[in-house]
Order: C-alpha cells, then structure tokens, then sequence
C-alpha cells in the first residue's frame, strides 16, 4: 500500500560505508515516473495510482495508448505501472515521482524478471543431486523415480522436471538502499537484483508480511 | 550516459589516485587501519605481492608474508579506506602474474631477484 518507482538496472559495483567496508550494490536509474491515472474507489471500485516509466518515441506506441497517456498529459511511455494504495486523493495526473521518495537505510522491495536459462535439466531447476560420474555409472543427470508404478499408473501432478527456467517475475525482499542520488536519478541498493543490465526493476518500500 | 560510466563514475568517487604502481613480485609495505578499543591506529604489513585481481574500485593485491614461521597471506582491497597508505620497498623480477609457487617453498628458494629498471 505505497508507491514504489519503475527503473532500469545498470549493473553492480561496490561502494564502502564509513566502517569502511565494501558493500556489494546495484546500481538501478530509477524514474522520474509521472501518474498517469488516478483511481479511486468510486470509479474503479478500488483506489490505486498508475504510473509510467520509459520514454520512447511516438510511433512506439499505439493510438490508444497515446490517447491513455495524452489524459495525463505525460511524453509518451513504455511501461506503465499500478501502485494499490488507501487512498490516492494525494496524486494527481501528470505527478512525477522521483528517487528522493527513497531514503538511505530504507528497507525496499525489488521486483523484476529473473534471467531466462532456457529448457534447463533437473540440477539447474529443481537442485536435484546428480549421479555418480565415474565406476560404471551411466546415470549422471537423470531424474530418477518420478514416483510409483501400476497403483497410481501415472506421474502425479507437480513432480519437479526438467522445463524453462527462469525469465519470470522474481521478488527480492528486504534490501537496503545504500544510496540515492537525486541529481541523476540513480538508487544504490545492496545486494543482487532481478535481471540482466538493462532489465526493468520495480522498487517498492518493502511490504510488511506476517504479524511481526 | 551509459550505465557503464555511471558506474564508473560512481567508483571514481571512492578511487585513490595516489596509490603507487604495484606489480607482482614486489615487496610492500601496507599500513592497516584497525579498531582497538575505539581507538583507530595504523598497523603495518609487509610482505611480497603474490597476485593482483580485479579492476576498477574492486582491485585487490594478495600480500604474503612469513610470520613466526608460517606463512600468512592477507588480501586487501587497495581502494578501501581501512588502507592508509602502500609503500613499495622492493621491486622483484618475476615470470609469473600469479606467485603461487612461492606457497610450496620454503626459505632461502623464496627469495626473489630485485629489478631496478622499475622506480619505487
């Protein structure tokens, strides 16, 4: 129930925090994002604001989707974005929201699409062990037993096997933002995200889960 | 600007640039800043470079030396703060980037020729 910010991911480095250690962190262009529609609960049944990120050119986009964005007033945008909230009296059309939203020290969510690797094997997906490489063994990455025989006469359900693995979207919780420069819209938060260099990221203040 | 020079540029903030120029196989003198009891003071570690590594903010040079008669190898970062200051002593002639060999040997077979045609 807060407004995050749409950004790209530009790659990793290291920063060093006054004890001096070097700090693993990535580095994420993030915003600036305008509002480009505003709900509430009379007229879409819930309130939430809707956000766009990544301008591109006119002829990117299709004549509804200019005519979305044209409400706002907002250059044409590649991706557009909801933020659920209690209430979006607050915002307005043609709102921008910047990385000055996030502070140092702050505790963020990141979401993003994991890395595609394809049609991968039972290792790689599911971690199974693998077999013996040497003495005879002709069973080295085979999924053994997926399950028993006659009675129930076929696989169950869910059984862990080889398919695409990744390229889906991947929530890491509870990073910490390092550092934010305004200036340039930039967001170092610690730690790995979602995604190659260039992949869209979505920051969010880190949702709280459980009663604790 | 490309994310590669923001990064760089990011690095470039923390970068030393009075660091001397340290390859492998020379002697080092490297001034360790350590917390004792909420005081900070410079320890010193001498050793010969064994390896250099990495690039940019995250270049670290492997540092061995013999303490008590055991072999004792420390990595530092160079860029880090928590290094006050290297000093080359000794510029050694080596073949090798990686001074690994230097690990099965003992005595007086560690020893490395000096080269002079480096400045200290």
């Amino acid at each position: 129930m807060s407004v995050g910010i749409l950004g790209t991911k530009l790659g990793m480095t290291q920063v060093f925090d006054e004890a001096g250690r070097a700090i693993p962190v990535t580095v994420i262009q993030a915003g600036p994002c305008t509002v480009t529609q505003v709900k509430t609960a009379q007229t879409d049944g819930y309130s939430a604001i809707q956000v766009g990120y990544g301008e591109v050119s006119q002829k990117a986009l299709n004549k509804p989707e200019l005519g979305h964005l044209a409400k706002s007033g907002a250059v044409p945008l590649r991706h557009l974005c909801e933020y659920r909230l209690e209430d979006s009296s607050q915002f307005e059309l043609g709102q921008q929201i910047k990385v000055d939203a996030f502070s140092p020290g702050q505790v963020v969510d990141v979401i993003g699409t994991s890395i595609g690797r394809g049609f991968a094997g039972y290792q790689k997906r599911h971690n199974f062990k693998r077999g013996p490489m040497a003495h005879g063994s002709k069973n080295h990455r085979l999924p053994g037993s997926t399950g028993a025989g006659t009675t129930p006469g076929r696989v169950y359900p869910g059984k862990r096997m080889a398919g695409r693995l990744g390229g889906t979207q991947t929530t890491v919780r509870k990073l910490t933002v390092v550092r934010v420069d305004a200036e340039r819209n930039l967001l170092l938060i610690k730690g790995t995200v979602p995604g190659k260099p260039g992949a869209l990221i979505n920051v969010m203040p880190a949702k709280k889960v459980g009663n604790k | 600007m490309h994310a590669q020079e923001i990064i760089r540029s990011i690095e470039a903030e923390q970068m030393k640039t009075n660091l001397p120029e340290i390859h492998v196989g020379d002697t080092v003198k490297v001034g360790v800043i350590i917390q004792e009891g909420g005081k900070e003071r410079t320890q010193p570690y001498e050793g010969v470079v064994i390896s250099k590594k990495g690039s940019g903010i995250n270049q670290n040079i492997t540092v061995r030396r013999i303490f008590q008669g055991v072999g004792v190898e420390r990595v530092f970062l160079i860029h880090s703060p928590r290094i006050e200051s290297i000093k080359v002593l000794r510029r050694g002639k080596v073949r090798r980037a990686k001074l690994y060999y230097l690990r099965d040997r003992v005595g007086k077979a560690t020893r490395l020729k000096q080269r002079f045609d480096r400045p200290l």
